[in-house]
């Protein structure tokens, strides 16, 4: 008895600070963003309770952030899967068998997660100049005329899929640390039924990989919701809106029209997406699951 | 380390069946193909990884004119390092560094502190709720920072912290969900006689975390000192919203602003974002082996 009330002591005290931060950092200004989410309030005058007013205006009449959501969504569907696609694929090649120089390999996917917000726009912007960018220059030796990237509404999100699997080595790590897992036993079993390369990924490899599918699919979302440096450095949620995704309609609500009520509204609309998803995404995985 | 021993294994196992054996030269040639094969698909993507870094640092080296050449040029003519010179002229570069390295250290500082006393809370000492409170905290990961953005400000602003780095800082005296779990599953590897033996002699809990877990975890913590250090260096949307004039401003807000101007000065940007990234891939490359552990660590486990 005596143990375990010292115990339970000890434990509260070594996890106090991170209870004072709950507590400050993050359940208060939760609940009071839900509270500010119901009000009018503009930093001058005091918080004007208005319902659900804000909610309404933001889901009924603000045909914006209905392009902002679409924008955003577009990043999450169009952009994750390719990301995710493309990340397993080079975890899979750097995972065969005796390849020299994997320690290599995974320096240079890796780095890009590493430049500062700022320097990542600045490079961005000129990779993908349309007339002396890199990428649009390699495109013409091939004999295609690039498009205008960041300058194209059409273009401008598929230039940010470009640069989110481009820093994407945080999941080419994962999928590798999570295929080293996988026993090796299964591929020979695999092998003496003959089952071919392509068998063996959609058999195997894949089911084995769920787990780190489904949190790197969580994860990414997050991260889609969240991006806001590269949006608002690089093109200002231009051409046409066709950038402007939800933290940067979100800040500017907030601190360029001082709207706080309404852009507290918009937070709290996208926790409950981020939920959705999230839940959607664990069920989704149980289904597509072989096993368990 | 894991992956040697099932190799070895299927060369047991193809020692044994004997018809496998006859098709082995057939085999070796088919796998050197494909093994060429899979070579040249990873240095592909290696060059579309590599060329947008060789492409900054060509940029920041050229000159006005051949910045926007088309064709675009490859290697600049006479490789322009007024760029450089210029770049810490052009604004208040050391002392932006100052501000940034202000809040990169005192954040590193608390994120030591702070985490690794959470966590031992969660992983060595048994207690009720433990296992319940530390779902919050694994729930606080996925938590946007959009959501809790608006309220920290108008609090921060409330005690006239707004301007200062204390917003910055602060918090992260107080815990980090993701250093929680890193730390936590680290310190459930150390095995659990080594704490007792301490208490036996009389050891204070606080005295096994500070002189038996703590030196034991000297590698993971560099993790988290590094993992800290980039998010701050890094750090845009943070400084953006809680910093307000220019004599605190990070280097990003520096830059930012710099970008902003009309017509700016691209060549001078481009030296200032390469002297920006070098430092972080070299302490990279001194540390690489503590990146990718935290990372396999969190998402094989997590």
């Amino acid at each position: 008895m005596n143990i375990q009330k010292r115990n339970l002591r000890n434990g509260l005290l070594f996890i106090s600070p991170w209870i004072f931060g709950f507590l400050c950092f993050t359940a208060y200004p939760m609940f009071s963003s839900l509270y500010y989410s119901l009000t009018e309030y503009n930093l001058i005058a005091d918080p004007k309770y208005i319902g659900f007013a804000n909610y309404k205006q933001l889901l009924f009449e603000d045909e914006l952030f209905l392009t902002v959501l679409g924008n955003t969504l577009y990043m999450i569907f169009v952009g994750l899967t390719i990301t995710t696609v493309v990340t397993i694929f080079i975890a899979i090649l750097l995972n065969t068998k005796n390849i020299k120089g994997i320690s290599f390999f995974r320096v240079v996917f890796f780095i890009p997660t590493l430049v500062p917000f700022v320097v990542l726009a600045i490079l961005w912007i000129w990779v993908l100049q349309p007339d002396s960018g890199v990428v649009n220059s390699i495109l013409g030796i091939v004999g295609i005329d690039g498009p205008g990237w960041f300058s194209s509404p059409t273009w401008a999100k598929p230039g940010f899929i470009l640069m989110s699997i481009w820093m994407s080595g945080n999941m080419i790590l994962i999928y590798l640390a999570a295929l080293g897992d996988i026993p090796k036993s299964l591929y020979e079993a695999a092998s003496i039924d003959g089952a071919n390369v392509i068998q063996k990924v959609f058999h195997i490899t894949l089911p084995g990989l769920r787990p780190a599918i489904l949190f790197n699919s969580i994860t990414g979302m997050i991260a889609v919701f969240q991006s806001f440096a590269e949006a608002f450095i690089i093109t200002d949620g231009g051409p046409d809106n066709s950038t402007l995704f939800y933290s940067l309609y979100l800040y500017r609500n907030a601190f360029q029209y001082f709207d706080m009520g309404y852009a507290s509204a918009q937070a709290w609309i996208l926790l409950i997406i981020a939920l959705l998803m999230t839940t959607a995404f664990f069920k989704l995985s149980k289904r597509w699951g072989f096993e368990d | 380390m894991k992956m040697t021993l099932p190799v070895e294994q299927s060369k047991h196992q193809r020692n044994i069946l004997p018809n496998q054996r006859q098709t082995t030269t057939l085999s070796k040639v088919n796998k050197n193909m494909s093994k060429l094969f899979v070579y040249l698909i990873l240095i592909l993507f290696s060059l579309a990884f590599v060329v947008p870094f060789l492409w900054l640092i060509s940029g920041s080296l050229k000159d006005s004119s051949e910045l926007f050449a088309n064709p675009p040029v490859w290697i600049p003519e006479a490789l322009n390092w007024s760029n450089y010179k210029e770049a810490f002229s052009a604004f208040p570069f050391f002392l932006y560094l100052k501000n940034t390295l202000i809040v990169v250290v005192f954040t590193c500082i608390g994120a030591v502190l702070s985490n690794s006393l959470i966590a031992y809370g969660f992983s060595r000492i048994e207690w009720k709720y433990r296992d319940g409170i530390f779902i919050i905290v694994l729930a606080t990961l996925m938590l946007p920072f959009q959501v809790i953005m608006i309220p920290l400000f108008l609090l921060f602003k409330e005690i006239g912290w707004i301007g200062s780095f204390y917003p910055l800082i602060v918090p992260h005296f107080f815990g980090n969900a993701f250093f929680i779990f890193l730390l936590r599953q680290f310190f459930k590897g150390i095995p659990k006689e080594l704490s007792e033996a301490a208490k036996m002699d009389g050891a204070s809990e606080f005295t096994v975390f500070w002189k038996v877990i703590l030196p034991l975890s000297k590698p993971i913590l560099a993790t988290v000192v590094i993992f800290q250090f980039i998010e701050a260096w890094r750090d845009f949307l943070g400084p953006l919203i809680f910093l307000s004039d220019n004599s605190h401003y990070t280097l990003s807000l520096g830059v930012q602003q710099i970008m902003s101007q009309n017509d700016p000065r691209w060549g001078l940007l481009m030296a200032i974002g390469v002297a920006m990234t070098l430092p972080i891939i070299i302490i990279f490359f001194f540390l690489q082996r503590y990146f990718i552990e935290g990372i396999t660590f969190t998402g094989s486990k997590g």
